[in-house]
């Protein structure tokens, strides 16, 4: 009965963990068809600026309260400035391009702001773990798990809410779907689509940041930190369907179940269950669980 | 027919000696020696190991050019040449390692390159060395095969081999948990982790038979994250837990692990510790096992070169060497013992006469005596120290050391290190 409660515990723990990190990821995608391979670097940059905030932050011996407060303001500033410069500076110059060539342009960036966040931040790993800490333990069904790692499922699901009422129940949101829908349409309406570009790169830049910075005080912040976490992040919106928020969320649930009950039952198969649950909802729904097929344009 | 023509007893095969002799010289018509030093300046294995290592290479190296090193290296340069050190990141896989490798002996011209923290580096460079001839110490990787299974005429390693590190540590949790009943592991995915584990498993089913393992979690480098395994750990009740994590991952795992109270159940042995002790002194557990493979770092005995290593590491980056810069250091010390052993012979040494005297080579390095003992002198064998973790006055510092000589530890020539623990350790003296 304890595995069983450990597996869903942990499952949806990383679950929660693996949306917030896709979440910025399949938006992008949605709106702007770019598959944002610099997300890793936007993650990894949220994670630097996070911990760097908090250990700044409990140097001058502030109250611990104040730290999370931090960690969500690092990640809007950071992600915001690093996905206005990258949008503003190269992306735009690059709208219409083929898809493909999208995703190499974005590798670029991703190797760019590696060798960036090494200059800036050097290759010593830093460690911000007081918010994490300080948070405690909770006990479910006999087991001890960390208050910190309960409260990123609660992030989570505000995450997926206000995604959901943002594109749904806003009337920015309906702009968006639109553009989705037909990109060409919706400029012949008069809608602004540059500025949704601009307002949805950002967005999704600021999730990714997001991500970093909330996981910051759980790890230790190191180099190459971007690069192992966009496999992850790419396994879940594909697996979710490309573009599609359902999908992540869902998707993220499938891979976080799985993984957890593989860490518990079968640990050989762990880093084969993520890539096996993915292949196998793709050999069945090659466009994922929650993306429509569309009709080609001629 | 050249090589016969350059043979025939004439004027022209006094001159064709001349010039071969001339070629052999090392370094040919230069004025210093080259050393190529190769290890992680960027990735996941830079903060830990790679930039610590690169510390010591400029450290020692710096020494050597001025003559300030303490006896028996106070001599200044190696074979009589200052030397040059030609840096190269490590970071990219064994493939690129290659090109660099070719490119540090071909192009550059070095003279010998110490390098490599990566077993799959050194597993990869090691036949090139050979194929290209050139003298080449492996400072730092672990893997016990890259000499198991194949000699090699130009490549060495001045460190012993990581076999030693899991040895030694079931040997002390056998000691202070003589009613051990069942483990736990958590290591990487990958062949470190994956060795680490089965040497130590083995080891303990020889000291302890009978000892069960409870569960044994190879989650993947990087992962950053580990509740779901630290989950795994607490549900099965063993009495400790097995790690021969490192940097990030290490440093991760011990926070996460300590927030959910792991530590108040299971004895944390944490095999390559050491480098994180201090950063993470307020979070580690008291009692906690921790190796530094090898008598490096804290373990390392009070000797002259050791005293002036410390020192000058401490005053130049303001931290202590870990063990990374320990192995570094005595690998370039190993090389110029072997330079100066030769030169007794031929006051201008050829590559062939340094490699010729770094086989069987024992010589003194900040950590103690270094033999190269195994692989027909190709492999350094050390003794290995482990203890526990104790915070006094706010500072990391071990306590209950013990030492194990390195014929207790290390395998004997003529066998595999995972057949000499799965034969219960034949002829270990300790």
């Amino acid at each position: 009965m304890q595995t069983l409660i450990a597996i869903v515990v942990d499952g949806v723990i990383y679950a929660s963990w693996l949306f917030i990190v896709a979440a910025g990821l399949t938006l992008v995608y949605g709106v702007m068809r770019i598959l944002n391979l610099a997300h890793g670097s936007l993650y990894a940059i949220g994670a630097y600026a996070g911990a760097s905030a908090v250990v700044w932050y409990f140097a001058r011996n502030y109250p611990v309260a104040g730290s999370y407060a931090l960690l969500v303001i690092a990640a809007i500033v950071s992600g915001a400035l690093v996905g206005l410069l990258v949008e503003r500076g190269l992306l735009r110059l690059m709208y219409g391009r083929d898809e493909v060539v999208m995703v190499l342009v974005t590798y670029g960036v991703l190797l760019i702001l590696e060798d960036a966040i090494k200059l800036v931040f050097g290759v010593e790993a830093y460690t911000a773990f007081q918010p994490y800490e300080k948070m405690g333990r909770t006990s479910i069904g006999g087991m001890t798990f960390a208050t910190y790692d309960l409260a990123l499922v609660a992030v989570s699901i505000v995450v997926a809410l206000a995604l959901w009422w943002g594109v749904n129940r806003t009337k920015q949101g309906k702009l968006l779907l639109a553009v989705i829908a037909d990109r060409e349409m919706a400029t012949a309406l008069g809608i602004n689509v540059t500025r949704v570009f601009i307002v949805t790169f950002v967005i999704g830049s600021v999730l990714g940041a997001l991500a970093g910075a909330l996981t910051a005080p759980a790890i230790a912040v190191a180099p190459g930190l971007g690069v192992e976490v966009i496999v992850l992040a790419f396994a879940v919106v594909v697996t979710g369907g490309l573009g599609s928020i359902e999908g992540a969320l869902v998707g993220a649930l499938i891979i976080g179940i799985a993984r957890a009950a593989a860490v518990h039952l079968w640990p050989q198969v762990e880093l084969f269950v993520i890539y096996g649950v993915m292949a196998l909802v793709l050999a069945v729904r090659p466009q994922g669980l929650f993306a429509r097929a569309g009709a080609r344009k001629i | 027919m050249r090589h016969q023509h350059c043979c025939m007893p004439s004027v022209k095969h006094i001159l064709c000696a001349a010039t071969l002799s001339l070629a052999a010289a090392l370094p040919a018509a230069a004025q210093e020696f080259k050393l190529g030093v190769v290890t992680f300046l960027s990735g996941q294995a830079a903060g830990p190991f790679g930039i610590p290592a690169k510390n010591a290479a400029e450290i020692t190296v710096d020494a050597i050019n001025a003559g300030a090193l303490p006896a028996p290296y106070n001599k200044k340069g190696i074979a009589g040449m200052p030397v040059k050190m030609i840096l190269v990141d490590e970071n990219g896989g064994p493939s690129k390692q290659v090109t660099e490798y070719r490119n540090l002996v071909e192009r550059d011209k070095a003279d010998a390159v110490i390098g490599y923290v990566s077993s799959g580096d050194c597993l990869a460079i090691a036949p090139v060395a050979d194929e290209l001839k050139k003298l080449t110490i492996l400072f730092d990787c672990g893997a016990p095969r890259v000499f198991e299974e194949k000699d090699y005429k130009y490549v060495f390693r001045t460190r012993p081999h990581g076999a030693m590190d899991n040895v030694a540590a079931a040997r002390y949790v056998a000691d202070i948990l003589p009613n051990v009943k069942k483990v736990n592991g958590i290591n990487q995915n990958y062949a470190w982790g994956q060795d680490s584990w089965e040497d130590f498993t083995k080891s303990m089913a020889k000291l302890k038979p009978g000892v069960e393992v409870g569960t044994s979690q190879m989650p993947k480098l990087g992962a950053g994250t580990y509740s779901s395994e630290i989950s795994a750990l607490l549900l099965n009740d063993a009495q400790l837990v097995h790690s021969s994590f490192w940097g990030a991952d290490l440093e991760s795992f011990i926070q996460q692990a300590k927030a959910r109270g792991l530590y108040d159940k299971q004895l944390l042995v944490l095999t390559a510790g050491e480098p994180s002790m201090f950063r993470l002194a307020n979070e580690i557990p008291d009692g906690a096992v921790i190796g530094a493979r090898g008598p490096f770092g804290v373990f390392a005995p009070d000797n002259a070169l050791n005293r002036w290593f410390r020192d000058a590491y401490q005053k130049k980056f303001d931290s202590p060497p870990s063990y990374a810069s320990y192995v570094m250091s005595q690998a370039i010390l190993g090389l110029k013992a072997a330079a100066e052993k030769a030169m007794a012979k031929n006051p201008k040494p050829s590559g062939e006469d340094i490699v010729t005297a770094l086989e069987k080579l024992e010589f003194e390095a900040p950590s103690g005596t270094v033999k190269m003992s195994l692989a027909k002198g190709h492999q350094a064998v050390q003794e290995n120290a482990i203890g526990r973790f104790k915070l006094q006055g706010g500072k990391a510092t071990i306590v209950d050391v013990k030492r194990y000589p390195p014929e207790c530890v290390n395998p004997p020539e003529g066998t595999t290190a995972a057949k000499w623990i799965e034969a219960g350790f034949p002829g270990a003296k300790c």
